[in-house]
């Protein structure tokens, strides 16, 4: 089963969590329909229709409502700390979350006492807490589009906010990020990249990149990291080695673009709808 | 009698980052603070700047207001008045991080995109309309895509109205520079 941590673009929606069904345009949950725009929805939406394309896993979601006040984010991490011994995932992916280094290091606490332990994916504002806290070595991926890889490469930068400049200025050298992100140890075992060519990479190398399809325009549709985080979250839970199935996420990200035809006024919801046919292109010749 | 405090650098003058002695730093409880409190201060025209907090206050999301030391007082007074009150004062004695100040334009023939650190704002030529925002990893993100995408610039909310994290700040500077160069 996948696990998945995240919040919901709105202040009235309580913590709750269970399984997680796509229907038509919404996400149901607990009895509750959540629109999908971009944020952990459109990640948990892209999860829901690779699960689909490959018959499993189950979804499993723990989410409650923040608009930026921390307060849902909290909540959930009250509740991750306490309770997460108590599940049992293969995979665990957390999301957009009010980084916290303090809270993220009780979830991460919580997270090591259960078993077996969890393929662990970080992206969005817990990536930022768990560099923030030294602790990026625990994760098992770390999807940064190429500002966040210079924020991983910035080894005093709390936030992407504050990268230096003359380490946001080397975005085109993206090995070169990749190998200070690990000089500094925070990266992830495996860094996912995404950017105009993405990355994957280890400690000691770039594994593969992919630069085909490329569609200028996706850089302006809010929420295409979202999915490839999505994907990535059920193809890591399969049967593929760690990178293979970074590889085959990166390539089927891309190929939605193809279908989806986008341009710069795109939602990723209608990229969403194409993740079974990307899916198929990307897997020939895998 | 200290006037000479709230004339505005020079533009293009930079900061060394080196600390100073007569510098100050607001801590508020939240980002959300800091924003309103920026907005408050410098609409009175006091010479402040919002900058990352040193290590050991760092939660997480953080931002910090730096201003001249001297005028805590009456700062703290204007701050009160707007029913703003800063968690502690501390004086600046390390260099404090500088937020990101280099923006990006990128232009695609009908729409132009604007970014500012970690955050994407792209816009329709031809009215103006948001159209998507991409980037960030805060939970005001999704927050502001609902409620700014499908809007003109001069309908949709502000970030730094909505707005409670360094991602929500960051979208507020490329909106800012959007509003400059249309």
């Amino acid at each position: 089963m996948l696990g998945v941590v995240g919040t919901v673009p709105d202040p009235n929606f309580p913590l709750v969590h269970g399984p997680v069904r796509l229907i038509g345009s919404e996400l149901i949950i607990a009895g509750r329909r959540i629109a999908i725009n971009r944020g952990t929805p459109a990640l948990l939406a892209a999860a829901l229709k690779t699960a689909e394309s490959r018959g499993g896993p189950e979804i499993y979601a723990f989410l409650a409502g923040d608009i930026g006040k921390g307060d849902g984010s909290r909540k959930l991490y009250q509740f991750l700390a306490r309770q997460l011994p108590e599940f049992s995932f293969r995979v665990l992916t957390f999301h957009y979350l009010q980084p916290d280094a303090d809270w993220h290091n009780k979830v991460l606490f919580a997270v090591e006492t259960m078993t077996p332990r969890p393929t662990l994916i970080a992206d969005a504002g817990f990536m930022y807490a768990a560099k923030m806290s030294g602790q990026s070595a625990c994760y098992d991926f770390f999807t940064p589009d190429v500002g966040e890889l210079a924020f991983l490469a910035d080894e005093i930068a709390p936030h992407p906010f504050y990268t230096r400049g003359f380490i946001l200025h080397q975005d085109a050298d993206v090995p070169n990020l990749i190998r200070r992100a690990y000089q500094y140890q925070n990266a992830a075992r495996y860094l996912v990249v995404k950017g105009q060519r993405d990355y994957i990479a280890d400690e000691k190398q770039v594994i593969a990149t992919v630069e085909t399809p490329s569609f200028d325009a996706m850089e302006a549709i809010g929420g295409t990291g979202d999915t490839l985080t999505g994907i990535l979250s059920v193809l890591c839970g399969g049967d593929l080695t760690p990178a293979r199935a970074a590889l085959l996420a990166a390539r089927a990200n891309r190929w939605t673009g193809f279908y989806a035809r986008p341009t710069p006024a795109t939602q990723v919801c209608e990229l969403i709808d194409t993740i079974p046919q990307a899916l198929q292109k990307a897997r020939r010749g895998f | 009698m200290f006037g000479f405090f709230r004339k505005r650098k020079p533009k293009g003058c930079k900061n060394s980052g080196r600390p100073s002695a007569d510098r100050g730093i607001l801590v508020f409880e939240n980002t959300s603070d800091v924003i309103q409190a920026e907005n408050v201060l410098k609409k009175s025209g006091w010479s402040v700047r919002v900058m990352g907090p040193p290590p050991e206050i760092q939660t997480g999301c953080d931002l910090v207001i730096e201003f001249p030391l001297m005028e805590e007082l009456n700062i703290r007074r204007t701050l009160a008045s707007a029913d703003i009150q800063p968690l502690s004062v501390v004086p600046v004695t390390a260099p404090l991080l500088a937020p990101v100040d280099l923006f990006q334009t990128k232009d695609f023939g009908d729409f132009l995109m604007v970014r500012a650190a970690n955050m994407k704002i792209t816009i329709a030529k031809e009215d103006l309309k948001i159209v998507n925002i991409s980037g960030g990893g805060c939970p005001d993100v999704p927050y502001l895509a609902q409620e700014m995408v499908g809007k003109t610039l001069a309908q949709a909310p502000r970030p730094r109205d909505l707005g409670h994290t360094l991602c929500g700040y960051a979208l507020e500077l490329a909106y800012q520079e959007l509003r400059r160069i249309c």
